[in-house]
């Protein structure tokens, strides 16, 4: 297990605990405060299909948290987690249209779902590494679609005709639509997570997690129990994971087979790398990019719209090389030190 | 007569006071009403479908509608207005076929969408568009729950669906060879459960005792040899081949390795000639029969026929890097056609109510590439508008029909 002294010997690196951090800390919690007060407004300022796509921003900006848990800060790679966004949104969909499970409690279900099959999968990503491990995920996100399609599951998935999930609607009291409703229950269901995951990186076991990735026979020699950590952090990432898929089934109203195709799990790993590595804001920045990038590139050509986002890709791989997170905090620095000279 | 009101009076009173000499004059007809998406000058059609992704070769049916709305443009639109296709690409993925229908109705505010392709895509948002009630118009899928009048009367179908395609081979069985056993063989999934139960349902009281064999297959798996072998084993001498081309071409090849030689049915998904009966042996595919509704452009008779001119011409002047022995460009453009007769049925009451209405009201219309005697009929409650197949047999070369048009009509 670990050993009391990991709290000291594993702070992150470059960051101290002494009075200036506390200082930069409280102005990053105005920032927090102004960020979810504009996403308070927002539902009331554009129209319902608007509304929508923010919600699925979050719902992505929450699976890649997950994924984020897993490679930005335990450095194992997956390019499978799609096939966790789709086994939330399946729990969800079955609980609710074949058993008649209120929406709300769903969300649980499905996060304790993924992280068990999460927790299994974590066992043989033990003897695998980097690109090993990356293949043994890329085949769950294979398989995921067909055994959706196979025969003795069909009476719970659907098979290819999927699922048609109920929109939740807004409690009576409340004088706003669906989509509204949505939106706020997925901000709140968020924020509740980004909290649980900040938390969990700033903790004990965090730090454990994070030497995993950093030096891996240092972390080891330091008494963590490493692949208990590894274990259980593919655990939480599927967790998080599932339950961004358990709130796309909601917004989506449909779950399908080919929801949750190879390409789902790409975008995740995309919107990863773009939002930042090891970033928990970041993750959003990730969600913008996956929901609104295609979109925007089949505007400028529909012909050649792969052509264009691989371009956007690039030009924001080129201006942010470490991604959204890392170059905020980049021209943070650059301005703090114009204002101090 | 025009019919003033006392509110249309109220009603153009505060415009002919500020704007009246700026207002076009417009010839007054009876009921001129307005959807959201149209104007004098405009009518806004929406669509998804997979211009990228699993399924994208079947977008050529997506281009050559656009193809031909232009055209009609081209030639003054319908009434004057202008048809504007917004067409969006939603890689085959439902979550992105409800995203951008979303976008296309709430903020391109089109009057209506049409011609969506593929089934896991349409379901997504079936529930959607009958809740908003905006009409979802001539699916592309041969899905039999598309004709739903009662329960989901905002959506209708378009092409031959499967359970009425089993139908027709069960009136063909049950007419050459009545007492016969037949053994089925299909994808085990909602396509295929789709075309078993239209053979059992044609085949009514006799279904029990003349189906011996029903043989189901997995995409994933790797031949359909064994069944093929056990559907000879129980002695079947009707074989009604459903499966998809790549699966077909298997069992057209093992049942004439092992000498099996049933009456051999082949359904309208896989009976492409390049894609199904060439890899599997023209020799092999001899005396197979099947079902056509459009005329296929890769066959020469057609060749002097004026519907197939016409859209040779069509093809050259407004899709020119179409593909032209790909059968989607021919679904795209009739299908586009039977939009478009909607439109001009409706007149000038453009309301989603009355776009509805009348794609329930087509009578006895007909599309350049339909096979000749085929027509489309819907009513309010017939959802089902292309119903009528014509048989044809393979003759080592070519697919020759026979017979009269046949009907399936479910319900």
């Amino acid at each position: 297990m670990t050993s009391e002294q990991d709290t000291t010997l594993f702070a992150p690196s470059g960051e101290t605990r002494a009075a200036p951090q506390a200082a930069r800390l409280s102005a990053g919690h105005w920032v927090l405060v102004g960020v979810v007060a504009i996403a308070l407004v927002l539902p009331f300022v554009f129209q319902g299909f608007v509304v929508f796509q923010l919600t699925e921003v979050m719902i992505y900006g929450l699976a890649i948290l997950g994924l984020n848990l897993l490679t930005g800060f335990n450095g194992q790679f997956s390019v499978g987690h799609g096939a966790f966004y789709g086994l939330g949104a399946y729990v969800t969909a079955i609980m609710m249209q074949r058993w008649g499970v209120p929406y709300y409690w769903t969300l649980p279900a499905a996060g304790a779902v993924c992280f068990v099959v999460g927790v299994l999968f974590g066992l043989p990503a033990l003897r695998l590494q980097g690109l090993y491990l990356a293949l043994v995920t890329f085949a769950a996100a294979v398989a995921l679609p067909q055994l959706l399609k196979f025969g003795p599951l069909e009476n719970w998935t659907g098979g290819v005709q999927g699922i048609v999930v109920d929109q939740p609607e807004a409690p009576a009291f409340l004088p706003i639509s669906a989509d509204q409703w949505l939106y706020y229950f997925t901000l709140v269901v968020l924020l509740v997570m980004f909290a649980g995951a900040a938390n969990l990186v700033k903790s004990r076991s965090g730090r454990a997690i994070m030497a995993i990735r950093d030096h891996p026979i240092a972390a080891a020699a330091m008494g963590i129990n490493a692949p208990l950590y590894k274990t259980l952090t593919f655990g939480v990432s599927a967790l998080y994971t599932g339950v961004a898929g358990a709130l796309g089934a909601l917004a989506a109203q449909f779950v399908a087979p080919d929801s949750f195709s190879l390409f789902l799990s790409i975008y995740f790993l995309v919107g990863l790398i773009l939002g930042g590595m090891g970033s928990l804001p970041g993750c959003l920045f990730g969600g913008l990019f996956v929901l609104y990038v295609p979109n925007i590139a089949q505007a400028v050509s529909r012909g050649l719209a792969g052509a264009v986002y691989g371009v956007i890709m690039l030009l924001v791989i080129f201006v942010m090389p470490s991604g959204a997170a890392g170059f905020t905090r980049l021209a943070w620095a650059y301005l703090s030190r114009r204002r101090s000279q | 007569m025009r019919n003033l009101t006392r509110r249309a009076i109220l009603a153009a009173a505060p415009a002919l006071a500020f704007g009246g000499p700026l207002l076009r004059a417009r010839p007054a007809r009876g009921a001129t009403q307005y959807g959201p998406g149209v104007t004098d000058t405009e009518i806004k059609i929406g669509n998804t479908g997979p211009y990228s992704g699993p399924l994208s070769t079947a977008s050529p049916v997506l281009i050559s509608a656009a193809a031909y709305y232009k055209m009609i443009n081209d030639e003054g639109g319908i009434n004057g207005r202008k048809i504007n296709f917004i067409s969006y690409d939603d890689g085959y993925t439902p979550p992105k076929t409800v995203e951008m229908t979303r976008k296309l109705i709430e903020e391109d505010q089109v009057l209506f969408i049409a011609g969506g392709i593929g089934t896991p895509t349409n379901s997504a948002i079936w529930h959607y568009m009958n809740q908003h009630k905006v009409p979802q118009l001539f699916v592309g899928t041969g899905a039999t729950k598309w004709d739903d009048p009662k329960g989901h009367p905002w959506t209708i179908g378009w092409q031959p669906n499967y359970q009425s395609e089993g139908r027709i081979y069960a009136a063909y069985i049950l007419k050459n060879k009545l007492g016969g056993k037949v053994g089925v063989l299909y994808q085990d999934d909602d396509f295929g459960k789709d075309y078993l139960k239209g053979v059992v349902d044609g085949l009514g009281d006799k279904a029990g005792s003349m189906i011996v064999v029903k043989a189901s297959y997995e995409t994933t798996d790797p031949t359909v040899d064994s069944q093929i072998v056990s559907l000879k084993a129980a002695g079947c001498d009707v074989f009604v081949n459903t499966a998809i081309a790549r699966f077909a071409a298997q069992a057209i090849r093992k049942a004439a390795e092992i000498e099996w030689k049933p009456l051999h049915i082949l359904s309208g998904i896989g009976n492409s000639v390049a894609v199904t009966l060439k890899p599997a042996g023209l020799e092999a595919s001899k005396g197979i029969v099947t079902d056509f509704f459009l005329k296929d452009p890769t066959d020469p008779e057609w060749q002097n026929d004026a519907g197939y001119g016409w859209w040779v011409s069509f093809m050259d002047k407004y899709y020119p890097s179409g593909d032209k022995t790909d059968l989607g460009n021919v679904v795209g453009s009739s299908l586009a056609a039977t939009v478009v007769q909607v439109l001009k049925q409706c007149g000038d009451d453009l309301t989603r109510e009355n776009v509805m209405k009348q794609a329930a009201n087509l009578h006895d219309f007909t599309t350049p590439m339909l096979l000749p005697g085929i027509t489309i009929n819907t009513s309010p409650t017939d959802f089902a508008p292309v119903k009528q197949v014509q048989m044809a047999r393979f003759d080592g070369e070519r697919w020759r029909p026979f017979g009269s048009i046949l009907t399936g009509a479910i319900g």
